[in-house]
């Protein structure tokens, strides 16, 4: 009998893939097909979603990209029924497809099961190896034998801060207090990053059984889940594992029959970016505002509720199973002398491929970028990558060659931060992307020091003057000083890292800042008030298609003949640019 | 105060009641204010000043301070909220993505701004950092549902969907 799932994450479900699996269950009543549906999570290919597996008698898996409910139908005749693959829609299979190169530079470790297993499915997690590393814990390890495992691994919090986990553990293991808790960080607030929601999404029971390892080493016997309020199928499918757990015995009361007590509960977060930082995190989860507070003392001396709570995040989390079932050594045979194991990365922006990638540290930038991610979209020229969110910066394209690691990254003057990759082309406007993450910052500010409430105001009013045209001699140097009082007088890493977009951008394309100030002109045409939309009068065919979309009626001219745009009218909304199937309207 | 509220959800008895049960639950408990506003905004689509006083009772917070709560995080609305809420992701690869012309075609349909709700009641409209789906950017969210690939048009026809689906009694 054949096998068909369908990944059903969100953003299968975004692109249609919950109509897909319909049309599939439809199919398989109405024409009695014996068949087995499964719903499972995302294999990282999100470019190509919605994706169905079809695995035949023999095992062989064949995954069909971009299915809409009617190709549904006919992979379910051709394929399902009469054992003919319909090889034009095939993106991964037993034949070679151009494909196949998004995953040959990968290493899946925190992606091992995901788009593989039912996620909803404890037996299925089972059925691969599961749980098995925390009942060799329990069995055989002592604790202090596990952290020191995690320390000679090499794991590196995934978070952004990049600290030996194992190390961290310790500190919480030896922490006075007869009570400890252990937090799970998944408050993926970083825009552009979607891993943890992945991971957690497709792969839920690797993130507790992570929990319940580490809760073993440092002597916790509660612990939280703090999940973004964004991300309600995550959620969702976090609560249904735990009660999964639970019937098993894996949760609750005497853990696998050992004498260990372990419980995990789940807090909603309430939108709030600053939460995604350590001590506002537990304040968050005490039922206050999520504000930072001064370190030390750290969370490992004194944490939520003034107990040693030792706090990962998801992806951390996701690579402690696979290190105890495999050795810190395989786990460490990985990546660069100061960055061991394997990173997930997010690719989104103007790139071919978007989705999850996982690669070992030391990768290049271009090897990401290229490789896997199959290049620009539109054949466009690639600028930069912004790496690291908020907090991080834009690398340029002729930096490309850049390994990969926490050491290198941090050089760059960019962060390694949660891994989201966001590639940009040569439209994107630097100074614009600048501001678009100064926004962010500033919206974000929980407002407890002053000169992240005020300093990013006022770096934010200089960026908004510069692309509205209306920069001035000086900006630049203001920027830089207002950058570094805010780096200088803030507590929490929000406030610190504040200023990174705008510094990497002014140190690697000062150009643009200066076209903007002292030319009035945005090079890569994105700024709108720097703009000037007009017309080719060579190119136009006088379809007055633009004249009718035009919302300020201001394009005028005769039927069949080239048309004018009134740059005094023009409110510079681009739609006869969208329009036009001429490629007649130009921007200046 | 009640009363009004009434009119605006459909069994309000029985929510009110869940959301009592929901109060006893967490009687307590530490850390039970924000599950409790959550469960507040889940019932009655914003948290009523009559909640916030509910709560206070259980949680021996003051009002003033669970007000300071429920400012800080954006998720919390102290007014009713449309019946579809549109949630437009504006993180960094949908502004790379131009999802500056997705907000652009939906405030111009609806002829509200972000944070407003449109005169029939039927949609509010949100702006958020990252909704987590990138790689399917610009990206929009109306209530738990998630729709990728956006194109002005595309958008259009979904705002359009909704209209008919509530035209239809939905």
């Amino acid at each position: 009998m054949k096998t068909i799932k369908v990944g059903l994450g969100t953003c299968g479900v975004s692109a249609g893939a919950q109509k897909t699996y319909e049309a599939i269950k439809n199919e398989i009543e109405l024409q009695n097909i014996q068949a087995v549906l499964k719903e499972t999570g995302c294999n990282g290919m999100c470019y190509r979603e919605p994706l169905v597996e079809v695995i035949d008698e023999q095992k062989n898996s064949f995954v069909y990209g971009e299915v809409t409910p009617e190709k549904a139908k006919t992979i379910m005749n051709s394929h399902v029924l009469a054992d003919e693959p319909v090889a034009e829609w095939l993106v991964q299979s037993t034949r070679p497809s151009e494909d196949d190169t998004f995953f040959k530079k990968q290493n899946r470790i925190v992606l091992r099961n995901c788009g593989i297993i039912d996620p909803s499915s404890i037996t299925e997690y089972v059925a691969t190896g599961g749980y098995e590393a925390i009942q060799r814990v329990l069995k055989e390890y002592t604790p202090e034998r596990v952290i020191d495992v995690i320390t000679r691994s090499g794991l590196r919090g995934r978070g952004g801060g990049g600290f030996l986990s194992g190390v961290k553990w310790k500190f919480c293991r030896d922490a006075a207090g007869d009570k400890k808790y252990i937090i799970c960080n998944a408050d993926e607030g970083d825009p552009g990053a979607f891993m943890d929601r992945s991971t957690l999404e497709s792969d839920p029971h690797s993130v507790l059984e992570g929990m319940m390892i580490c809760a073993y080493a440092i002597g916790a016997e509660e612990g939280y889940i703090y999940a973004r309020a964004e991300y309600p199928k995550a959620v969702a499918r976090l609560k249904h594992s735990i009660r999964e757990a639970l019937a098993k015995g894996f949760l609750g009361k005497n853990i696998f029959g050992s004498p260990v007590n372990f419980s995990v509960k789940i807090k909603e977060g309430a939108g709030a970016f600053v939460c995604g930082e350590e001590t506002a995190l537990i304040a968050s989860i005490e039922g206050k505002r999520g504000m930072p507070r001064f370190r030390p003392p750290f969370p490992a001396n004194k944490g939520l509720w003034g107990k040693p709570t030792n706090i990962n995040n998801v992806e951390t989390y996701a690579n402690v199973p696979w290190i105890i079932m495999n050795g810190p050594e395989a786990f460490a045979a990985f990546g660069t002398d100061n960055s061991k194991g394997t990173k997930v990365f997010a690719l989104a922006g103007k790139i071919q491929r978007g989705g999850l990638a996982e690669v070992p540290m030391g990768i290049t930038i271009n090897e990401i970028v290229f490789d896997i991610g199959g290049g620009i979209k539109e054949g466009k020229k690639f600028k930069a990558v912004q790496m690291g969110g908020p907090s991080g910066g834009c690398i340029p394209a002729s930096m490309g060659d850049l390994q990969i690691d926490y050491q290198q990254i941090n050089r760059t003057g960019a962060i390694m931060g949660s891994g989201g990759l966001v590639v940009m082309d040569e439209s994107t406007c630097m100074v614009d992307m600048a501001k678009f993450f100064l926004r962010f910052t500033q919206d974000e500010s929980c407002g407890k020091c002053t000169f992240c409430r005020i300093g990013t105001k006022r770096m934010l009013e200089v960026l908004e003057r510069i692309t509205d045209g209306n920069g001035k001699e000086g900006d630049i140097e203001l920027l830089r000083h207002l950058a570094y009082e805010i780096r200088n007088n803030t507590i929490c890493g929000l406030g610190q890292t504040a200023p990174n977009p705008v510094l990497t951008t002014l140190k690697y394309f000062p150009e643009e800042y200066e076209a903007h100030i002292r030319e009035k002109r945005c090079p890569a045409h994105s700024c709108s008030a720097l703009l000037t939309y007009s017309i080719k009068a060579d190119a136009c065919k006088g379809c007055m298609a633009c004249a009718k979309a035009c919302p300020a009626e201001a394009i005028t001219g005769e039927k069949k003949k080239a048309h004018e745009i009134n740059t005094a009218v023009c409110i510079k909304c681009g739609k006869c640019l969208e329009t036009c199937k001429f490629n007649a309207v130009i921007k200046n | 105060m009640l009363q009004k509220e009434e009119i605006r959800r459909d069994n309000v008895k029985d929510t009110f009641s869940n959301f009592k049960v929901e109060l006893w639950r967490y009687q307590g408990e530490r850390g039970a204010l924000i599950p409790l506003l959550q469960s507040a905004q889940e019932t009655y689509g914003y948290i009523p000043e009559s909640a916030i006083d509910h709560i206070s009772e259980i949680v021996r917070i003051p009002s003033a301070e669970i007000y300071g709560v429920i400012t800080f995080y954006s998720q919390f609305r102290l007014k009713p909220m449309g019946k579809n809420i549109i949630r437009i992701c504006d993180g960094t690869a949908c502004h790379v993505n131009a999802s500056t012309a997705i907000l652009k075609t939906i405030t111009d349909e609806l002829q509200i701004d972000s944070n407003e709700t449109t005169e029939d009641g039927l949609f509010t409209l949100q702006t958020v950092a990252c909704l987590g789906c990138c790689s399917l950017s610009p990206v929009v969210m109306i209530n738990d549902e998630t729709y990728g690939r956006l194109t002005p048009k595309k958008v259009q026809q979904l705002l359009e969907e909704y209209r008919n689906a509530d035209g239809n009694g939905g």
